[in-house]
């Protein structure tokens, strides 16, 4: 597409402006764009990059606290880790591709998320990955998890970065929208973190990488629309990754990075070099001129279209400190990369391309950027559901309700997902996958870092903001579980059509209840990704804010797992008896239903429970320790048995004991601890206001509740079975 | 004890390889660039895990063209110890230093976890710390790791006693249930016939640390530094 291809309104329509974002346009050009100022406008305001429904309420959401350097805006967030260091992290979605084009839509969304990280001077510690498939029997979901699950493995394990953690969950709602919400977290030193923001008129603009293709063009165009029957039509717009120039570039980068040399620096992510030079001259208030027969192509003819639309991966753009540019390149010839200087910051204000001799596109960059369209879309308030009572669901026989629950689609073992991930790679993994959060230690020092992520999509369609609040609440209390100080949060908000006001309503009321939670927990977002128009023909995904959390122990060796560490130890449930069915698992995978109001958080008592829980671990005073989430407490309990190899008997009385084994009543824990100290305990969790009672004992091969036993190797068979079986 | 750790471009174990070296042996390897073609003086090389070039070709076929490679070549024939951890292992498959070639996983999958090895001899200076016999836990993480080579060439590794560790249940049997990638013989790491090259698919460095899940990698770090001062 050269730039004598004319502006139709039809182009105009197909790049995704409406008629008033291109009267827009015009007002600001104050003359008819050609085809590549256009493709520029039609990036830069996409939803994907300007976030225009979503900015009103993610500017609602808590983003400080005193251990908080960078919160949203930049590449990703950043949280202080004392001692001189700081935790990066951001969770990104790839919904879209994957759904495409299952192994590179993964990868591809792994790579994105690390260059986010490392491009702030983090080195990646360690990745995670949220995946949510359609119905396990739908026709499309084995592929689709073969080929993710391989995509996310393939680039991570290339890369050398540990996949730690994450979740996969299985539901209709996203048999046409998969969800793929990669996160990374990079710990740099506090002092030596890398911003966007451009300066220094005359400054050399340097590009680093991979040579630009056609691959990917309008990628941030088409996750900004919602799906129908042609989009595998679509598949030449999603990008091929390649994880060996990633792990070139991450090196290269921070060697670089410990020099003086780097001014400003900016992956090229979504809208590749568009956004990217957009966005750095845009937040130094500068203007940047690009020669675009410099920039390093892999392919003939590339149109000035193409090339700055193409989404080719692994590559960076830098501002360096003038006289930086030998130095640099030698540095990136080392690593044999990419490197050429394409352009100069000028103090113009505008950003001009020239190619083959001639100008080909000068646009305004702060007009363009303030002028990005922000909506303050019409929404509705979801319908509240009413409680449903415990006595209005159907019992089943504890035995067969626990089997069927962690041998189901959804509380089976993830170990075939994450085997096939290294989880091991730089020597730091302390907890391996399966726990409440995963725990690395911090390279080199006694400290280390928690990671989960976190959400019940089925809550956040019951209610919204009762079900974000849940998700923070969530990713706090499993960070808890493993003895860590949560710190800080990324959220990665997956939703439907944003232009229907139910859906509208859904994130509305999701940022309300999260962002209660944040302020409530301490727990700031410091970075994110919002993913819209998930819909296929109209039809939605079940709201989905993924909550990515980080914690910090600074004793990593007293950290605890889920799995009994010996038998005779004393079980105590901390936090009260289960009496909530409503849009429990139990309702959902044994009767089918998705029925009442989810349960309720109180953030009091989630934060005082948890105080209670972290401060005894880290006392050294529990053995094992599981939050009650899907499932209830008897899940819990045979999770950490299967997590172990060792029974667990527990005693139970009064009525409704379905309620009591399997609801999913909020703010509680399980913990194993000697049985000498039972006793001593419960009275200080009584004490510090945390409903405590002693439950039963660790022992045996069998979970027993009441004398009546299931058989460890029975309810392992069906835990570890579910998945391989399924994928067979 | 001097070692060095090789690092490839695509090398991500290089640092796990020269941590445990330095938790076990008090003393941090050096790093060799793969452009070098001199190797310091050394008693220990270790080529580390990862994806050398990208491995976008066979595992470690371009790596073992590489110009330190020869030199590596040229230390283990003054009988130098080599060990080939992973990646590393298919590097000197590839150089010719072992036999054999490690193929894709048998079910085609990336596996990463922990296995049960045991050891066949204690007869070499990366074995000794362990008994014949002896079933130690390891971690793997592979694409390729399917050791085959033709039955006279297996036939031969096992005449010589060179076979070092197989795949095997926590009771020490051998047999295809233990066997993760399909390995002819349930082969996990084999020695060159002078008994100073090791290459493993699993990784010792990962489990010799109490932190990380277990210890049973370190007698390997100990006994070479028994060996070599």
């Amino acid at each position: 597409m050269n730039n004598t291809v004319a502006v139709t309104p039809e182009i105009v329509a197909e790049h995704g402006l409406s008629p008033d974002e291109y009267d827009r346009v015009l007002e600001i050009m104050g003359r008819a764009p050609n085809i590549t100022e256009l493709g520029i406008f039609s990036v830069m305001w996409s939803e994907h990059c300007s976030y225009k429904s979503s900015k009103k309420w993610l500017k609602t959401l808590p983003t400080k606290a005193p251990w908080v350097i960078c919160g949203p805006g930049e590449n990703a967030g950043v949280v202080d880790l004392g001692d001189g260091q700081a935790a990066i992290f951001k969770m990104e979605s790839h919904n879209h591709p994957s759904f495409i084009e299952p192994y590179q839509g993964a990868a591809t969304g792994v790579g994105g998320i690390l260059r986010d990280v490392f491009t702030m001077g983090a080195r990646p510690v360690a990745n995670l990955n949220a995946l949510r498939f359609g119905a396990a029997d739908h026709p499309k979901t084995r592929h689709l998890v073969a080929g993710v699950v391989a995509g996310v493995g393939g680039y991570g394990n290339c890369v050398g970065v540990p996949t730690v953690g994450g979740e996969v969950q299985f539901h209709p709602s996203y048999n046409g929208n998969i969800l793929v919400n990669a996160m990374t977290i990079g710990v740099a030193d506090a002092d030596k973190i890398f911003y966007s923001e451009a300066s220094g008129v005359g400054n050399p603009v340097v590009y680093v990488g991979s040579k630009t293709g056609r691959d990917g063009i309008h990628g941030a165009t088409m996750a900004s629309a919602e799906f129908s029957e042609d989009s595998e039509e679509k598949r030449p717009t999603v990008q091929v990754g390649d994880p060996f120039t990633e792990k070139l570039l991450i090196e290269a980068c921070l060697e670089l990075m410990a020099t003086d040399a780097i001014v400003a620096i900016q992956d090229m992510g979504a809208a590749g070099l568009t956004s990217s030079s957009f966005e750095m001259a845009s937040k130094g208030g500068l203007g940047v001129e690009i020669d675009l027969d410099k920039v390093p192509v892999r392919e003939t003819a590339m149109t000035a279209y193409e090339i700055m639309l193409s989404e080719s991966q692994e590559r960076m753009l830098m501002v360096l400190q003038p006289g930086k540019e030998d130095l640099a390149k030698a540095v990136f010839d080392k690593w044999e990369l990419d490197f050429a200087v394409i352009g100069t910051l000028t103090d113009t204000g505008r950003m001009v391309l020239k190619m083959g001799g001639g100008v080909v596109a000068d646009l305004p960059i702060d007009p363009l950027a303030q002028a990005a369209p922000e909506y303050d879309r019409p929404w509705v308030p979801g319908k509240k559901q009413p409680v449903l009572a415990a006595a209005d669901v159907p019992e089943i026989s504890w035995a067969d309700a626990l089997k069927a629950l962690v041998g189901g689609p959804d509380g089976a073992s993830r170990r075939w997902v994450w085997e096939q991930y290294d989880h091991m790679v730089m020597g730091d993994t302390v907890q391996r996958p399966g726990g409440d959060a995963a725990v690395i230690r911090l390279h080199g020092t006694k400290k280390g870092l928690a990671a989960t992520s976190d959400v019940n999509p089925r809550y956040v369609a019951a209610d919204a903001a009762e079900g974000g609040k849940q998700a923070v609440a969530e990713a706090w209390r499993n960070l808890t579980a493993v003895g860590a100080t949560p710190l800080a949060i990324t959220d990665n908000m997956n939703f439907g059509n944003p232009e229907r006001p139910e859906i509208m309503g859904q994130f509305v009321e999701a940022c309300q209840g999260m962002g209660e939670a944040c302020i409530a927990l301490d727990f700031p977002v410091v970075s994110g990704n919002v993913s819209l128009y998930n819909e296929t023909n109209g039809q939605g995904i079940l709201p989905t804010p993924t909550i990515g959390g980080v914690g910090l122990l600074p004793d990593v060796e007293a950290s605890v797992g889920i799995g009994f560490t010996g038998a005779g130890d004393a079980l105590v449930l901390l936090g009260g008896e289960g009496t909530w069915l409503g849009q429990s698992l139990y309702l959902y995978a044994l009767h089918g239903r998705s029925e009442g109001a989810p349960p309720p958080v109180d953030l009091a008592v989630e934060r005082r429970n948890g105080d209670f829980v972290r401060e005894r671990i880290r006392a050294g005073a529990v053995k094992a320790c599981h939050d009650l989430s899907d499932g209830g407490l008897l899940v819990a309990v045979a999770e950490m048995a299967l997590a172990s190899g060792i029974g667990a008997r527990i005693a139970m009385d009064g009525p409704a004991p379905h309620a009591k084994l399997f609801g999913e009543d909020q703010g509680r824990y399980l913990v194993a601890v000697a049985a000498a100290d039972a006793d001593a305990f419960v009275a200080a969790a009584e004490a510090a206001g945390v409903p405590a009672r002693k439950l039963g004992e660790t022992g045996g091969d069998a979970v027993a509740v009441n004398g009546e036993a299931v058989a460890l190797a029975e309810l392992k068979a069906a835990h570890e079975g579910w998945f391989p079986a399924y994928m067979a | 004890m001097k070692a060095a750790v090789i690092v490839f471009p695509g090398s991500n174990c290089d640092r796990d390889a020269a941590t445990a070296i330095a938790h076990v042996t008090g003393t941090a390897p050096k790093m060799v660039w793969h452009r070098d073609a001199d190797l310091p003086d050394v008693d220990l090389i270790v080529v580390p895990g990862g994806f050398s070039y990208g491995d976008y070709l066979r595992s470690g076929a371009m790596a073992a063209h590489s110009p330190i490679m020869a030199a590596v070549k040229a230390k283990a024939e003054t009988g130098v110890r080599v060990l080939g951890i992973c990646n590393g292992f298919q590097v000197l498959t590839e150089a010719g230093m072992l036999p054999g070639v490690l193929m894709r996983n048998q079910k085609l999958k990336f596996i990463c976890r922990d296995v049960l090895l045991k050891v066949e001899t204690s007869n070499s200076d990366f074995t000794r710390g362990y008994n014949a016999g002896q079933v130690i836990r390891i971690p793997v993480a592979h694409h390729d790791g399917n050791y085959f080579a033709e039955a006279d060439v297996l036939d031969r590794l096992e005449d010589e006693d060179r076979v070092a560790f197989r795949y095997c249940d926590a009771a020490g049997a051998v047999d295809a249930e233990a066997n993760p990638n399909g390995s002819q013989r349930n082969i996990a790491g084999v020695l060159s016939e002078k008994r100073n090259v090791l290459g493993m698919m699993p990784h010792p460095e990962r489990l010799a640390d109490p932190l990380l899940g277990g210890t049973d990698g370190a007698p390997m770090f100990q006994a070479l530094m028994k060996v070599l001062g």
